[in-house]
């Protein structure tokens, strides 16, 4: 811009802008994948307080320190107790801990998308050279990692304590294989919901109640609905309702192809023919919420 | 005590825009739960008190009095706005006892009438199930409200920790050790329920004096201090 072309200028033009010897920059230019690495590692480490103030550390750490507790208790009682096997199965543990896990994604979910949304920083972001799917992947896998991070740790400290109890090696990890699988298929479902919910708001308190409101009152509503049907002896509909909340999808597909112990009432998760309506809803869901989230960053904050 | 304009302005912040549909998304998803469960199952008294009780008052009356509580002071002090309004001459106590008043009538609204509602379309109000849910419902929103409205004050996380409270320590905890539920809004909630429908439907692990002490303990120390801590404000910038 300040470099001083003497071919356009008139000759009678006596203006001219003085070069005042700034260099312009000729070092390499890092470009488009180095930025998107940047973002993802950034909002990767914000979800966990990592590069933030103490504060904002303490929330995240703890719910990482819940979520790891009960399986240190469980491999403690199974290496001191010499058991055969575990008192729980690896991909049961993310299920009975889903309230540590909506409201990890109701915490972190807002403070990664709405800040940027509030103070309008968005199109300083697109100011880089970053395209629009590369903001939304960015964030979408740093949510869908810390959830990932967050379920598969206390699954690793379960593998672990597995082996040191000398469980059989292969029977264990093609059990972790599995668990990890499940978390995987969770992380990216909830991950995906939770950014959509807090990107549609730029306060942070609306879109962690959002967030939570969503996970728990679709939870509430089924589990209600499945006991009520499993009281009146209604047990065909089980398995359909679980289609209608987040964790009980994930419940009905590693029940179908992960050869997991079903939390339904009585057991009576989904075969393998509506298994696979649960993974399509499941995969749907997922390419639905990059969807939403494509579609929220077309316009946002100009 | 009661000034009109911060009443107005905070009815505004709550019901505004899509604030609202949050709001009716959970009552509505209660009447549909309501009447699904009548068409497939017919009028049962013991379904009913399940249903006001597991999903209306352990739910849904927690997470609209979080929503509405906090709500009505939290995003402004969060934004920083709350300085304009308490450059006013208007007392802290008064704004406080204002903001609880909308949150109250807010979480009433949104909670008791949909409960009333969803009791008479499961039973038609069969041994009082309904009236007592609803009386539950106003009552657990008068301290609901005041309690997130204290919390909106203290902390900038409040909405994490009011579900914390509302769903970790009153389901998790309170199903686990039987000593949490003395310490429970819901609880006490229940005990004014029990009163209201007799023996055998509803029960609840206190009594009824203790509970509405500690209702009405609750409601006027979480108001109290929500008051003072407004008087001893600091805004602190984003982190």
């Amino acid at each position: 811009m300040s470099t001083h072309n003497p071919q356009a200028a008139p000759a009678t033009d006596t203006t001219r802008i003085h070069n005042i010897g700034y260099r312009s920059y000729d070092g390499p230019r890092l470009g488009r994948a180095y930025a998107r690495r940047s973002l993802f590692s950034q909002s990767l480490r914000g979800a966990y307080g990592l590069g933030r103030s103490a504060k904002s550390k303490v929330l995240p750490m703890l719910l990482y320190a819940v979520m790891c507790v009960p399986a240190l208790i469980l491999v403690a009682v199974a290496v001191v107790g010499k058991q055969s096997k575990l008192s729980i199965e690896y991909t049961e543990y993310a299920i009975y801990l889903q309230m540590v896990i909506g409201i990890y994604l109701a915490s972190q979910a807002p403070q990664s998308v709405s800040r940027d949304l509030r103070f309008r920083t968005v199109p300083l972001y697109f100011s880089r050279p970053i395209e629009r799917v590369d903001y939304v992947l960015a964030k979408y896998g740093a949510m869908a990692s810390a959830l990932f991070i967050l379920t598969a740790s206390p699954l690793l400290i379960l593998w672990i304590g597995a082996l040191l109890a000398k469980m059989d090696f292969w029977d264990q990890t093609a059990m972790f294989g599995q668990g990890l699988v499940s978390v995987a298929l969770l992380s990216l479902l909830f991950g995906g919901i939770g950014l959509v919910m807090a990107a549609l708001t730029p306060r942070r308190g609306f879109g962690v109640a959002a967030v939570i409101a969503v996970l728990v009152i679709s939870y509430g509503a089924v589990s209600t609905l499945m006991g009520i049907a499993y009281a009146t002896e209604n047990t065909d509909v089980i398995p359909w309702l679980g289609l209608f909340s987040p964790i009980t999808l994930v419940d009905g597909v590693q029940t179908a192809f992960l050869g997991a112990p079903s939390a339904f009432p009585d057991g009576a998760g989904p075969g393998s023919g509506a298994g696979v309506v649960y993974l399509l809803v499941v995969l749907a869901l997922i390419a639905g919420s990059y969807g939403v989230l494509m579609r929220r960053y077309r316009k946002v904050g100009l | 005590m009661y000034n009109p304009t911060v009443a107005r302005l905070t009815y505004r912040a709550l019901l505004g825009r899509r604030r609202a549909a949050l709001l009716f998304l959970l009552p509505g998803m209660l009447l549909v739960i309501a009447a699904t469960i009548r068409l497939l199952n017919g009028a049962d008294d013991q379904v009913a008190a399940d249903v006001l009780g597991g999903f209306a008052l352990a739910t849904m009356v927690p997470l609209i009095g979080v929503i509405a509580g906090t709500g009505a002071i939290g995003p402004e002090i969060d934004d920083g706005s709350i300085v304009y309004l308490l450059s006013k001459p208007v007392k802290r106590p008064t704004i406080i006892l204002t903001k609880l008043t909308v949150a109250v009538a807010v979480t009433m609204v949104f909670s008791a009438v949909p409960t009333l509602l969803a009791g008479f379309i499961l039973n038609g109000n069969g041994q009082q199930v309904a009236v007592a849910y609803t009386v539950a419902a106003l009552v657990a929103s008068i301290a609901y409200s005041a309690l997130f409205l204290l919390l909106g004050t203290v902390s900038r996380h409040a909405v994490v920790i009011g579900l914390v409270y509302a769903l970790v320590w009153e389901a998790l905890f309170g199903s686990l050790i039987a000593g949490a539920r003395t310490l429970s809004v819901q609880q006490w909630a229940l005990a004014l329920a029990e009163k209201v429908t007799g023996e055998g439907l509803i029960s609840s692990e206190v009594g009824l004096t203790t509970a509405v002490v500690l209702l009405a303990a609750v409601t006027v120390a979480a108001t109290w201090f929500a008051g003072h801590k407004l008087r001893t404000l600091t805004l602190a910038g984003e982190e």
